[in-house]
């Protein structure tokens, strides 16, 4: 396959690195703004903040500005509620040409009196996106007005798209939702007792790992943001220990905690049996006074994998020396999904992310095999040469990546928000194994022209 | 149920539109090797592109200037030229089409100026051909953002020349399929024509034995210069005014004749697009589309006791659903809410020239509405069944009633970049569709299960 033709930008060079022997040391650049007119996967401020506080369902989440930024995230999460619902709506101040010359703070008021009024909701999260930035509204003060006038908390949320990275979106979900936590009652949480951060209950996910650890005699205090409820983030400061997933996005939240609170935190994955069952020891090893919790987290990783063992044994011999190439959000993701492809056989020849930090690349590439490449803030482009290149049966990605894959003939794993199948946890593995071999052992490849299809 | 009524209502909730930049994008893919840019923030290229691919499963991308912090304060010059360079050393393309957002629009970047100096700075080398359409995300919707970039399109390459037997037709936000069969149409009346934006292949396409930066498909440069020279435009949507459109233009800068008819969807609105070809090509009309037009009453005697009389609330862009009413009326079916969340401010006036008893026969129009109003709406209307895109799903699971997807977006079926809708062939796929929607209204709520209905 000819790709000498597909280049790699100027200012891009240092955000790709091929693992080879004996070859330079070089550090990934990362943390950086996307480059201008590089077709960039990631989104924005804005993005960051929404798809963190997202899943809350007894708020009301307004966003302040044009209808696009709205209409585009309306019900875009597969993230469930076990209750209400209000997350899966869509609202906007839908700024017009006026309220752009005039401002919009009066439009935002009645805005948010009215939702409120409607809806009843516990909270709001005002989200101010890229013109808010520069017609000025004080939404800080809206919000107090309101929340005065309302009893509820009413949270600002500096999320004016061009304001960084998705990275800064998450840190102003975090902002927000530091103001929610300590003010609520502690009365009552066990001493044995976590709060799990980073869980957006996908598909049901955060369900799945509450489970496990109330199994193990372990209360969780808050989901965060997951099947979120705000009385719960209130009371989350009672919590012994911050269990933190997708560590982009809500460490921030985890050291805040610390440092007010005092609450120590780890960072874990669930994906994959392997970090799965580490995630149950890691907690349980941290309450040693009461060793009948490790006993149940072994017995629980024991009873799971023997469930799933057989199964996967057959996914493991259609797939061994099949070649994945993973573009996703988050960098942590990726060291779970390196670990779970390899105990289906899988070898990783290409693996990247938006927002990794540089903590995250050298991790990456001390996992790596020789020979893969490592991308950050990479594009459709580069994706496809690697992807051409090193051969990948399958790609894992989200929406954005699908189609790339789909029209080269290479098979394809949804690891994003819109999910309807969990994917964590140990039934989550046996989901994602089933999944992949379901895409990479289909039949239709034979009439992709790679495959030897008719061009 | 609650019924959850406020007399004010400030907030858009559950938003019936989308934003001007994203109908700039999809017309821009409709020209030949061409990239959309946007000269804005990063989310909404990464936005847009999502929502786009989620209905047209295919790669789209979609460029950004990729505004930070220094940019909205000293503008976007720098960035949107830097953007152009590295797009036109990956990508390669022919042309690249640069649409504005909310915040390139509100800090006032000159855009044209900008393109000019960057065509200074770049001397001699050969750069793509760049056009520009303006699309601030606080006014109008993406279809205003759509007819925006197919005008500045042809603003930027028709030019004039001998006259030309060639008939443009600007069709507006139709489907890949309904695309093709434009153009089957056009080449079995043998007229030479121009359509634009032809995205039937770049965003319905086959697969790739080779990596492709730019989808193959489109309506070439070439071809959109000749339509200033030709003989006569065509150009659907009913709301559309000369001003704002591509034809419009064509006609006040090279007097050509512009024919601007509502989107050909039912038996009465296709007869007059096919007797517009027939006057333009003085070629009668084609056998093979007499035969479709022939089976299609046919089809509406054997299902018409089916839908008479039933009750529909159809959603979506002012033109389709003005179109959709029209065709729905003349089956016996009664449009009770014609809603839309664009403001043409004419929905009403031209519904009443395609159906002017409207009123009496219990049929009303809102524009400027979300889905929130429609809801509200029927709980008092009380329709049989819903007609419009995937957004309506909502509103259709809660309130139990059957949901016929047309238009864009369709997010949660599959084909829908598949569907016809115009025509006498999509008239009789939308026919098919809602007979048998009724039927399996029918089926299901008997607890006898018939196997003939």
């Amino acid at each position: 396959m000819d790709t000498q033709n597909i280049s790699l930008l100027e200012g891009r060079e240092k955000q790709v690195y091929e693992k080879r022997q004996g070859g330079a040391e070089v550090d990934i650049a990362c943390d950086t703004t996307s480059l201008s007119g590089s077709v960039s996967q990631r989104a924005c401020v804005f993005c960051g903040s929404r798809v963190v506080l997202y899943p809350v369902a007894d708020a009301i989440h307004i966003v302040h500005g044009p209808i696009g930024c709205a209409a585009y995230t309306w019900d875009i999460r597969g993230a469930v509620s076990s209750g209400p619902e209000l997350h899966r709506l869509s609202f906007s101040t839908d700024l017009q040409e006026m309220d752009v010359i005039y401002g919009g703070e009066k439009k935002l008021y009645r805005s948010l009196i009215e939702l409120i009024d409607q809806y009843q909701p516990n909270a709001a999260f005002i989200y101010s996106t890229c013109i808010i930035g520069l017609i000025g509204d004080d939404i800080d003060a809206v919000c107090k007005k309101v929340a005065k006038e309302k009893g509820i908390p009413v949270m600002p949320v500096h999320s004016e798209g061009f304001k960084g990275t998705k990275k800064d979106g998450y840190k102003a979900a975090c902002s927000a939702l530091m103001t929610l936590i300590g003010t609520g009652s502690t009365e009552g949480i066990s001493k044995y007792s976590i709060n799990i951060l980073g869980e957006f209950n996908l598909a049901g996910e955060a369900w799945i790992i509450r489970e496990y650890y109330e199994r193990m005699g372990i209360e969780v205090v808050a989901t965060m943001t997951g099947d979120g409820r705000i009385d719960a983030i209130r009371r989350s400061h009672g919590a012994s220990l911050n269990v933190v997933q997708c560590s982009g996005s809500m460490t921030s939240l985890a050291k805040d905690m610390e440092e007010k609170y005092g609450i120590p935190f780890i960072r874990v994955s669930y994906f994959g049996f392997e970090d799965m069952s580490k995630s149950l020891y890691d907690v349980a090893q941290l309450f040693p006074d009461r060793p009948e919790i490790m006993e149940k987290a072994k017995e629980i990783v024991r009873d799971e994998i023997r469930q799933y063992y057989p199964e996967m044994q057959k996914f493991k011999a259609a797939l061994t020396g099949k070649k994945a190439a993973i573009y996703v959000g988050g960098a942590f993701k990726t060291f779970s999904l390196i670990k779970a492809l390899r105990t289906i056989g899988m070898s990783v020849v290409l693996a990247g992310s938006q927002t990794g930090n540089k903590d995250d690349y050298s991790r990456l590439k001390e996992m790596c095999d020789e020979g893969t490449v490592i991308v950050d803030d990479s594009n459709p482009v580069e994706l496809s040469k690697f992807i051409l290149e090193k051969e990948a049966d399958l790609l894992i990605g989200g929406v954005k990546e699908r189609p790339i894959a789909f029209k080269l003939g290479v098979g394809f794993c949804d690891h994003n928000h819109e999910r309807k199948i969990p994917l964590a946890g140990f039934v989550g593995m046996y989901n994602f194994a089933k999944e992949v071999y379901e895409s990479v052992m289909s039949p239709v490849w034979q009439f992709a022209p790679r495959k030897g299809g008719l061009k | 149920m609650t019924t959850m009524k406020t007399t004010a209502k400030t907030a858009t909730q559950n938003a019936c539109k989308l934003c001007n930049p994203l109908g700039a994008c999809l017309a821009f893919r409709g020209i030949e090797n061409s990239v959309p840019f946007l000269h804005g923030s990063q989310g909404c290229a990464t936005y847009i592109r999502r929502y786009l691919i989620s209905h047209y499963k295919e790669p789209i991308d979609i460029a950004s200037s990729n505004f930070n912090e220094e940019t909205a304060v000293f503008g976007g010059s720098h960035n949107l030229k830097l953007g152009l360079k590295n797009v036109t050393q990956q990508y390669k393309p022919a042309v690249i089409g640069i649409a504005t957002t909310c915040l390139s629009e509100t800090i006032g970047d000159d855009v044209p100026m900008i393109l000019k100096e960057y065509r200074a700075i770049m001397g001699d080398a050969p750069l793509p051909i760049m056009i520009f359409a303006s699309t601030p995300s606080y006014q109008g919707s993406h279809m205003e953002g759509f007819h925006a970039a197919v005008r500045a399109t042809v603003k930027t390459l028709a030019e004039k020349g001998p006259k030309s037997d060639v008939v443009n037709l600007f069709p507006g936000m139709i489907s890949p399929s309904d695309i093709r069969y434009m153009k089957e149409i056009m080449g079995d009346f043998g007229i030479p024509f121009v359509l634009l934006p032809d995205y039937s292949q770049t965003l319905d396409g086959g697969p790739w034995a080779e990596y492709h930066t730019i989808p193959p498909g489109g309506t070439t440069t070439s071809a959109i210069s000749s339509t200033g020279s030709a003989t006569a435009s065509i150009e659907f949507g009913s709301t559309l005014e000369a001003a704002k459109s591509a034809a419009g233009y064509l006609e006040e800068k090279f007097g050509v004749p512009r024919h601007s008819m509502a989107l050909p969807i039912g038996i009465k609105a296709t007869d007059e697009f096919f007797a517009t070809l027939e006057r333009l090509s003085g070629t009668p009309m084609p056998e093979k589309h007499l035969d479709e037009r022939r089976r299609l009453v046919d089809a509406y005697s054997d299902g018409h006791k089916y839908v008479f009389g039933r009750r529909v609330i159809v959603y979506g862009e002012e033109d389709l659903v003005i179109s959709m009413a029209a065709f729905l009326h003349e089956i016996g079916v009664v449009p009770v809410l014609c809603a839309s969340g664009g403001k043409s401010g004419q929905m009403k006036k031209r519904l009443l020239e395609r159906i002017p008893g409207m009123d009496e026969l219990g049929i009303t129009t809102r524009e400027g509405v979300d889905f929130v109003d429609i809801e509200n709406e029927a709980e008092t209307l009380k329709p049989d069944f819903l007609i419009g895109n995937s957004k309506g799903f909502t509103m259709s699971k809660k309130h139990e009633l059957p949901l016929v997807r047309i238009g864009f977006p369709i997010h949660d079926r599959f084909g829908g970049q598949r569907l016809h809708h115009l025509g006498y062939r999509g008239t009789q796929e939308l026919f098919d569709r809602i007979v048998n929607t009724v039927i399996e209204q029918r089926q299901n709520s008997s607890h006898i299960g018939y196997t003939y209905m």
